[in-house]
């Protein structure tokens, strides 16, 4: 019976994942001809002047997004776990869920407009900030950030509602004993609630950064609707797409797309044994 | 062919094997005439058995979709499928995509195809890892030579590589000067004719009437329109893959520097003429604007944008440097392309002829003016007959035959360069003049990586 449930799944993940994948390898391997052609296409793609300016992107984006969503994740998950009351704790964590439930690209497209000093519902900070026109706010060094805003925004709900559900898995008995042991509500937070969160956090760490090193759509969005002021080879799989379908050499992006995946199975390792996620008690 | 390609889709492998085998029994075959295979046809490039009677599949832009209604009117003998699809504007590239993916597969190409961009024939017309090249040659039987002699000297040049002709130009772009006669006579200034003066009158103007405009430099565009009339040499493509890149000359420098002090003193905001941002801001404050022949349509006369009234729109012959030959730039006009491909090439030649030369579309629908050299005066008196404009049109037609011949139609989106390396260093203050060497470098780099040899 078992069996029966999870066919269905592994069926769809050797369709559209594991043959893709393996697909991916053999073209990174090969010239167009189908030959056999070492490593010639990742020393082409490594040395493409645009390779290394992806990499730095990426890499920042995914420094600040990362270290954002895990401190304010956790503090503001801890934050609506502590509010007793309930009305209050039910309503924040639907606001904090519902820019989520929006699809990717629509969000995306709502930010365009929240970017845009002329039509921004918050005009009046970007104003402050010393931004008067749309080019101004977009200029290459905004971007990580505005990035790292927009995928915050669409992506910690989620998480936000997750985490809750992890601080509903701590016996009570523990916090009633840290009480009455006189803890005070920031004491219990860091030496009880953080620590036994540590392995949705890495979790956390791990689902975010294989979503983060794939930057795409927001960029992308972007670099359209900016008129490619936001170059459309940004990100390294914007620049993955660029090559099959601008230069029409599938091999380059498919070494890219696999260099990628060696980059976030390395990440992710150190989340995993730094993050004890698949330690048993 | 069809069948044997298909039946490779279980790899690349079995692909190469199943298509070595068929171009070998196509050759067998080709002396006794199979009628499944290629020929090399009677066009210039090789041909899939032609049928009549076939219906044709037809890409077009949202805008150019009335084409093929005009077409049905008048044709409702020849059966098409209109498939209405981005134009491949803004840079999606939809129409490269698309065909890589139909090159891929071996089926599945359109007949006929209208693309926004002019710089399709620089790919359409080469074989692509092997594969036949997409666009069919039209100067080799195809189209009447009569026909193609009738365009407007050099529009079709985005469409020619190495002396063969890959599509029709449905429309010219070419840059003129425009300006708002009511304004100007207000203000007691008199047009420019040279580039000197429009610059002395844009300082002139930043003192007298602030908050007035003489330019816009924040569209990816805006290299085409000022320097592609200054004759800079950013964009020298010389062959299907060579490039010569030189932004240091004095050509270039001249541009830079007037274009410097325009956008100090605020009279040529960085700003793109299609955001609202910049609507807002300048109705009714467009003294002058060099910009091509579509502005007419696209921005002045049209409610959505400055929406300038009837009766003071004027159009002059494009700017000169003191002391050079005339020139000027081009800013986009759309491109016909007939498949390679296409099972009825007749039809498909039917098409392509009919909207770039007939009345029925290019006098009486099209918004842009037309590179037939015919249909182009019949639209100018039509336009003229408006009473929409404060000056004649002639201005335009002497434009058209002043498009300077040493910018090319390369692969890469110069565009798309501008938009990333330009627009964003204005917009942070730097000066024009020492961003020039790092134009130069990402024009090269986006060359090279485009099989570019660049000099």
């Amino acid at each position: 019976m078992s069996y029966g449930f999870v066919a269905p799944y592994t069926a769809l993940v050797i369709a559209f994942g594991v043959l893709p994948a393996l697909y991916a390898v053999f073209l990174a391997f090969t010239d167009n001809e189908g030959g056999f052609a070492g490593i010639a296409n990742f020393t082409k793609v490594v040395s493409d002047f645009r390779f290394l300016p992806a990499v730095a992107h990426v890499a920042l984006y995914l420094v600040i997004w990362l270290v954002a969503l895990v401190v304010l994740v956790s503090f503001l998950a801890v934050v609506v776990h502590a509010v007793r009351v309930r009305w209050l704790s039910r309503t924040l964590r639907f606001v904090f869920y519902l820019p989520g439930a929006l699809a990717g690209a629509s969000s995306v497209l709502l930010w365009l407009f929240v970017l845009d000093p002329t039509a921004s519902p918050v005009s009046g900070l970007l104003h402050l900030l010393g931004f008067s026109s749309f080019v101004q706010v977009i200029v290459p060094a905004n971007l990580p950030p505005v990035f790292a805003i927009i995928a915050f925004w669409t992506g910690a709900g989620g998480w936000i509602v997750i985490m809750y559900g992890a601080l509903n898995n701590i016996s009570p008995d523990v916090i009633e004993a840290a009480r009455i042991d006189g803890a005070t509500a920031v004491q219990i937070a860091r030496r009880i609630q953080l620590p036994m969160l540590r392995k949705w956090i890495s979790y956390m760490g791990i689902m975010s950064l294989a979503a983060g090193t794939q930057l795409f759509v927001e960029p992308q969005l972007l670099s359209q609707a900016s008129n490619a002021i936001v170059p459309n080879d940004y990100s390294l799989n914007q620049l993955a797409y660029q090559y099959a379908f601008q230069q029409n050499d599938f091999n380059g992006a498919a070494a890219i797309s696999l260099l990628l995946l060696v980059i976030a199975l390395a990440l992710s390792a150190v989340f995993v044994t730094r993050g004890g996620l698949f330690e048993k008690d | 062919m069809f069948r044997f390609t298909r039946a490779g889709r279980t790899g690349p492998w079995m692909r190469a094997i199943s298509v070595a085998g068929a171009s070998a029994i196509a050759l067998t075959l080709a002396g006794c005439g199979g009628d499944d295979g290629t020929s090399a046809g009677s066009y210039g490039f090789p041909q899939v058995t032609q049928d009549d009677k076939a219906p044709i599949t037809v890409w077009v832009d949202a805008d150019r979709a009335s084409a093929a209604d005009a077409f049905k009117k008048a044709n409702p003998d020849v059966k098409i499928n209109v498939v209405t699809y981005d134009g491949s504007a803004n840079g999606s590239n939809s129409f490269r995509t698309k065909v890589q993916l139909f090159d891929r597969a071996g089926s599945g190409w359109p007949d006929v195809v209208f693309s926004t961009q002019n710089n399709d024939a620089a790919w359409a017309s080469q074989k692509s890892n092997g594969k036949q090249a997409f666009a069919a040659v039209l100067n080799g039987g195809l189209v009447q030579k009569t026909t193609l002699d009738s365009f407007t000297k050099g529009s079709l040049d985005p469409c020619t590589v190495e002396g063969k002709v890959y599509c029709l130009r449905n429309d010219l772009a070419q840059v003129a000067l425009w300006y708002n006669k009511d304004l100007l006579d207000k203000f007691g200034y008199t047009v420019p004719t040279t580039w000197e003066e429009y610059q002395a009158l844009g300082e002139k103007v930043a003192k007298e009437h602030p908050g007035y405009i003489v330019g816009a430099v924040g569209d990816s565009f805006a290299s085409e329109i000022y320097f592609w009339s200054g004759k800079c040499q950013a964009n020298g493509v010389t062959g299907p893959k060579t490039v010569t890149v030189s932004t240091g000359t004095t050509e270039c420098k001249r541009v830079a520097s007037m274009l410097d002090v325009l956008i100090k003193n605020g009279t040529t905001p960085n700003l793109s003429v299609f955001t609202p941002e910049f609507v807002k801001k300048y109705t009714g404050k467009v003294l002058l604007m060099p910009g091509p022949a579509w502005y007419a349509g696209a921005i002045f006369n049209n409610p959505q944008s400055l929406n300038v009234p009837a009766g003071q729109l004027g159009v002059a012959a494009p700017l000169t440097w003191q002391g050079d030959t005339p020139a000027t730039g081009n800013v986009g006009g759309g491109t016909w392309f007939v498949s390679s491909h296409s099972k009825n090439l007749k039809a498909a030649e039917k098409f392509v002829e009919f909207v770039t030369t007939a009345d029925d579309y290019q006098v009486n629908v099209a918004p842009g003016y037309p590179a037939y050299a015919p249909a182009a005066e019949k639209w100018l008196k039509k336009q003229e007959s408006s009473g929409y404009y404060a000056t004649d049109l002639q201005a335009l037609l002497t434009a058209g035959s002043q498009i300077w011949n040493g910018w090319g139609s390369g692969v890469f989106s110069q565009e798309a360069i501008w938009a990333k390396t330009i627009t964003p260093a204005i917009a942070s203050g730097k000066n024009l003049v020492d961003m020039l060497p790092e134009w130069e470098t990402a024009i090269k780099n986006q060359a090279q990586v485009n099989g570019y040899t660049v000099k």
